[in-house]
């Protein structure tokens, strides 16, 4: 790999990946690569039921199978655990909250649930063994489908709930209603956002070995390394200071891995008692029904405006599939979105209702964009039905509805700390060239073309950078928000980094070296990252909600200040100046007008190891740790836009250009920006385009595998063309998230950009994911 | 039982496999080569890919007996003394890669497609990746990283 | 992910492929494996045993004869897609099968595989349909030429007795007064069709005088659009005779395609087939 300059500010510049080393040579550590003597396979035996009474579970023939260590139905496990597997946000004080073993015992609630586990010598006597075991089945009602499920008679996910509705959460602010009466226009939209499988291409992996003292060590592929550590305790009862969890190479995560799940919890245990190392590996079709899901969202979205265009009041109405269980945040999901549904407009009056729906269905959680893609979706996709209603070019709306002064505080009751919407879509109409497209639109449909262009535009904001303490704890969210940093100067002058956030793709080991390179004036080779493996790294809250660089890149940037504060004391002890006579530049303190007096970063850190000389009182050493809970929320934006092409005999629709323009603030690697923009639009073009998890309506999955639900390929998307504005956050780096706002933006644009295609036949909607189908339905509908 | 010789990356092994053995686990499970990644199960994603006498396989679907015979290389066989395959450094300067998973695979896939004389311009380079499926960087800097090697940039 | 455990056989000829059909219960043949395997993981199909044809080395060519070209059943499809010879009298099979999965399948796969393996949604069994085709079957008695049209009998069923081979393709060298077109729609490049359209037709000062047009995934077989092929042989234009494409199919609702909307898009997708083939 090359070396780069020892010199020079880091920030800002594309440097090139450390992870890559390993990453390109095959020289990886996913769990699956990883073997312990002795380890034995776990197998999963899930339910091909929706809903179904377990009537019994034989293990004789299992037990008996060549090669098995031993089997267990629910009911054999049910008094290894010591609560079951948490939810860490009742987002309400009357929320139902169902308890949620690792294996199902009397009841499988969806199919996939759990319901017996077979650990065997080799992963494929384990999968043979699994065949084995008789489960007697009894099926009962059940129900996929979100508003079904709320209706008198549907049946129950949880009979002793009483109730399929998990809870009801609302957020309101001026006067709706007043605001709706007095308008002059009001529209009324209806989405549905179906399921989204995560699809990090690692599938999940855990392997366990438990000491003869229940010293655990578990190695699982999860962005929640000390949130999982915790969460062990209370499902299995041994304390956390016993247990060690080792996050290592996780191949992608989305969401998906920001879970406490019922393998880890079951491999431990079983490794427990067994005394021999577990392991498990998650097939695709097992995670697609295994592994949470995202969005599942019904919404009723209301604007209000006057003639002119200003908007007066936004109204929310959703319903949102919890599925069968609540996972680790699944009721809290909805609320990641709450305070948007203004979007990056200026909107007095602010209604926002949110009703939790269980489901005979795989759990919801946290995908990509958590509650904000499902808000920015509702609200730009209306933003396109007022502008038509109102008779005004959606950009113009857009433009004149925008907030323009930062800080601004919006109706829902957070702050904005920077930005500048009109730029982003100015930059985003120079890279655009809208009357090229339009003239070409016009003339195709002059030209009566089976193909049709259309153009569609994706304005948002969103809130990341989870987050506040105090907010959090204010919304019930059970833990903090918090992050931490330790910086340790070795005696020969390399420097480690010890972060709480846990990577998985987001380049930390890079990013982090940049920041702290530069804080530090020594060069990013020096500098080494460590990560995922809470005893090395012991305090974090981990990687999920775009939260590493504004809440663990900035405690990295306190815990620099703090090296550089004791180093300055070292220095100016051993040069007798007073601290306030020394100037810190790349990487050494000199004194103010003898800039021959002074000495080195590097050199004070020998210095602070070998204690020879320092100032009275000072502990050897030059290790400084600092925590940092942020005082707001990171505000990221952008103006998206999409062009698509559409078949109009076929409804086959192809998308010929994205153009992105953000501002995620002041730039740390701006090659590792694009890299995320890119692969958070593609995942909001799939939505659009391509993936739905699928269910009939009682709850068998149709979409089992990586051949119907659709993923795509590089053969169905285009080159991206991106750019961006930069306005400086409140915090000492400037800087914002960007690991969701792809993601977040796309979809609206696509099928904006879809039904601007098709506008001149009547078109208004087409639902998501706007198959080719669906796509020649929604002009055979308005054709007839 | 079934007795395979097989080359991988340059080195001769022989061993003894169960008829259903797939080739991944062969490689990963038998000759520690775990550089090549599962990422699903129905071919589709294209994680496991290798070359088997210089062309592109999904090692998912191919038994292990079936390659008795064969010269097959994997992710760490691609560089030479030390020096990353073309295809490997330009992944690296284009950011092509975020969480890895799918990268040995893709390497493959790109480094075989490129050999194949098919890589003309960015439509068959898409194309030629169909069978690569990769969550993270969204394909824009694969296809950069490849159209670079192939010269079609 | 994993198979089922079988047992395994190579036969290192034709002739001890057949003789092993016929000495083992429920055995299959394993060619390339693309078809066979990924249903195997998945244990959707556990064969006892699987007899590896693969080494067979004198079944893989591309050969001309007289008023034919004759392919050999283990003929990768990375081979058919570069065989000057179909590229030069049949080009629709070379399309055709550059078009089969993904680059890492057409390196493995083989054109026999495909064919015997009987997926009405495949390429190349409506291509080879629309060619009027024949597939040579060998078994114990000898070797028998079946007619495309009476080789596909059902979802992943063919007119192969348990102990033949299939050993060859043939398809007829096209003249230049033969256009042809294979139009397909799929949801990713990588998919099967979701409809898929072969046509191949006779033309005559600028118009189509005769078409063989076959449709994949519109039923349980490859199925020829035998109500478009005859109102084109009685004059009938191209738009009136497409409007007939899905007459006689059953094709399948699923997550790709509802039946009604298959229906339509073979409409649609044999207009363009046959607009097509009048040109090229």
């Amino acid at each position: 790999m090359a070396v780069t300059e020892t010199t020079g500010t880091f920030m800002g510049t594309s440097v090139r990946r450390k992870e890559d080393a390993g990453l390109l040579r095959g020289r990886t550590t996913f769990v699956d690569n990883l073997t312990l003597p002795a380890t034995v396979f776990m197998a999963v035996v899930r339910s091909p039921y929706p809903h179904a009474r377990i009537t019994s579970v034989n293990l004789d023939a299992v037990r008996a199978a060549e090669g098995v260590v031993a089997a267990f139905s629910g009911a054999d496990l049910a008094q290894d655990w010591t609560g079951g597997l948490p939810c860490a946000w009742p987002v309400t004080e009357d929320i139902k909250m169902p308890t949620h073993y690792p294996l199902a015992v009397d009841e499988a609630r969806f199919q996939g649930d759990g319901v017996a586990v077979v650990v065997a010598e080799s992963r494929a006597l384990a999968k043979d063994a699994a065949e084995l075991v008789e489960v007697d089945y009894e099926p009962l009602g059940s129900t996929a489908d979100v508003e079904k499920a709320l209706e008198d008679g549907a049946p129950l996910v949880h009979d002793d709930l009483g109730t399929n509705e998990c809870y009801v959460w609302k957020l309101d602010s001026g006067d709706v209603q007043a605001a709706i009466d007095a308008a002059d226009v009001v529209v009324t939209r209806r989405y549905f956002q179906p399921r989204l499988i995560p699809n990090a291409i690692e599938p999940r992996g855990v392997l366990a070995q438990v000491g003869p003292t229940d010293e655990v060590t578990l190695w699982s592929a999860t962005q929640v390394p000390h949130i999982l550590r915790f969460a062990l305790q209370l499902v299995i009862g041994i304390p956390e200071s016993k247990i060690r969890v080792i996050a290592p190479d996780v191949g992608g995560g989305f969401g998906s891995k920001l879970n406490v799940y019922a393998e880890e919890a079951l491999a431990v245990t079983l490794a427990r008692r067994l005394g021999r190392p577990v392991k498990w590996t998650e097939e695709r079709t097992e995670n697609y029904q295994a592994t949470i899901h995202g969005r599942d969202v019904v919404h009723e979205l209301t604007f209000a405006a006057t003639s002119d265009g200003t908007i007066t009041a936004v109204k929310s109405i959703a319903k949102c599939a919890m599925g069968a269980y609540l996972q680790l945040v699944t009721p809290g999901i909805p609320l990641l979105g709450a305070w948007i549904y203004s979007g990056p407009y200026d909107i007095p009056n602010y209604s926002v209702t949110f009703t939790g729906v269980f489901t005979h269905t795989t759990p919801t959680d946290a995908y990509r964009g958590a509650g904000r893609p499902e808000a920015t979706y509702v609200i730009e996709r209306t933003m396109d039905a007022l502008a038509r209603e109102l008779g005004v070019d959606p950009i113009e709306l857009r433009r004149k509805n925008f907030v323009k002064e930062f800080p601004h505080t919006m109706a829902s009751g957070l702050t904005i700390d920077a930005g500048d919407y009109d730029a982003c879509l100015e930059r985003l109409l120079e890279l655009l060239d809208v009357d090229a497209i339009k003239a070409d639109q016009a003339s195709r449909r002059a030209g009566g073309d089976a193909k049709q262009i259309g153009v569609g535009f994706s304005t948002y904001n969103e809130m990341c950078g989870l987050a506040p303490s105090r907010i959090l704890g204010a919304i019930r969210y059970a833990v903090g928000g918090w992050d931490a940093a330790t910086i340790r100067f070795q005696p020969l002058g390399s420097v480690q980094v010890v972060t709480g956030t846990s990577p998985h793709g987001q380049s930390h080991e890079t990013t982090w070296a940049q920041i702290v390179a530069d804080q530090l004036g020594v060069s990013v080779d020096e500098v080494e990252v460590l990560h995922g493996d809470t005893a090395v790294s012991q305090q974090g809250m981990d990687t999920y909600g775009s939260r590493s660089l504004t809440v663990g890149g900035i405690a990295l940037y306190h815990a620099s200040q703090k090296i550089v504060g004791k180093a300055r004391a070292i220095v100016a002890h051993q040069l007798e100046v007073s601290e306030d006579d020394l100037e810190f530049e790349n990487g050494a303190f000199a004194v103010k007008g003898s800039p021959d007096r002074s000495m080195d970063i590097k050199a004070a850190a020998f210095q602070a190891h070998a204690a020879h000389n320092l100032p009275d009182g000072m502990e050897p050493g030059l290790e400084e740790t600092a925590v940092f809970d942020p005082p707001n929320f990171s505000w990221p934006s952008g103006a998206h836009a999409a062009v698509v092409e559409v078949d109009t005999e076929t409804g086959d629709t192809r998308l010929v250009r994205y153009v992105a323009v953000d501002d995620v603030g002041t730039p740390v690697n701006p090659q590792i920006i694009d890299g995320q923009v890119h692969g958070g639009i593609t995942q909001g073009i799939a939505a659009a385009l391509y993936e739905e998890g699928a269910y009939d309506e009682e709850g068998n999955l149709l979409t089992t595998t990586m051949t119907t639900y659709l993923v795509p390929s590089a053969a169905e998307l285009p080159s991206y063309e991106t750019d961006r504005i930069e306005t400086v956050a409140d915090n000492p780096l400037g800087v914002k998230g960007v690991g969701e706002t792809g993601t977040i933006a796309a979809a609206p644009a696509v099928v904006n950009a879809i039904v601007d295609a098709l506008s001149h036949l009547g078109v208004t909607d087409v639902p998501i994911p706007a198959t080719p189908e669906r796509v020649w339905r929604a002009i055979e509908e308005v054709r007839s | 039982m079934r007795h395979v010789a097989l080359m991988a990356n340059g080195v001769r092994h022989e061993l003894e496999v169960e008829p259903r053995e797939l080739l991944v686990y062969v490689l990963r499970e038998r000759l520690g080569l775990t550089g090549t990644n599962v990422g699903c199960d129905t071919s589709s994603c294209g994680a496991c890919t290798v070359l088997v006498n210089g062309e592109a396989v999904k090692s998912c679907t191919m038994l292990g007996v079936q390659a008795d015979g064969t010269e097959i290389t994997t992710i760490e066989g691609l560089a030479t003394n030390g020096e990353l395959h073309a295809v490997q450094q330009a992944f690296h300067d284009h950011h092509a890669l975020q969480c890895g998973y799918c990268t040995p695979g893709m390497v493959l896939a790109a480094v075989s497609l490129i050999d194949s004389g098919a890589a003309t311009d960015e439509a068959a380079i898409r194309e030629g990746l169909e069978g690569n499926l990769c969550r993270c960087t969204g394909y824009h800097n694969i296809v950069a990283a490849v159209a670079d090697v192939a010269g079609v940039a | 992910m994993i198979p089922a455990a079988f047992d395994y056989e190579v036969a290192e000829s034709t002739d001890h492929a057949i003789a092993l059909l016929g000495a083992r219960e429920d055995a299959k043949l394993l060619a390339g494996g693309h078809s066979l395997l990924p249903a195997m993981k998945l244990r959707l199909s556990r064969p006892a045993c699987l007899i590896d044809v693969g080494r067979i080395t004198d079944l893989s060519y591309v050969l001309e004869e007289a008023d034919s070209i004759a392919i050999g059943a283990l003929t990768r499809h990375k081979d058919v897609t570069a065989a000057a010879l179909l590229r030069e009298h049949c080009p629709i099979v070379s399309h055709a099968a550059g078009q089969v999965g993904d680059p890492q399948v057409r390196h493995r796969g083989t054109i026999g595989g495909s064919l015997a393996h009987g997926d009405p949604a495949s390429d190349l069994p409506a291509v080879i349909l629309a060619l009027h085709g024949e597939l040579v079957a060998r078994g114990p008695a000898g070797d028998r030429a079946i007619p495309a049209r009476e080789f596909f009998t059902g979802v992943f069923q063919t007119a192969l007795a348990p102990e033949e081979v299939l050993v060859e393709i043939r398809v007829p060298k096209l003249g230049p007064s033969t256009g042809w077109s294979y139009t397909k729609m799929s949801r990713r490049a990588q998919d099967w069709a979701t409809v898929a359209v072969a046509a191949v037709v006779e033309r005559s000062n600028g118009s189509i005088e005769r078409a063989s047009v076959a449709l994949a995934n519109m039923g349980a077989t490859p199925i020829q659009a035998t109500a478009t092929e005859k109102a084109i042989a009685e004059g009938g234009s191209i738009d009136d005779a497409s409007a007939l494409a899905a007459e006689g199919t059953e094709p399948p609702s699923d997550h790709a395609a509802s039946a009604d909307f298959r229906a339509h898009l073979a409409r649609v997708l044999t207009k363009r087939a046959l607009e097509e083939a009048a040109t090229r």
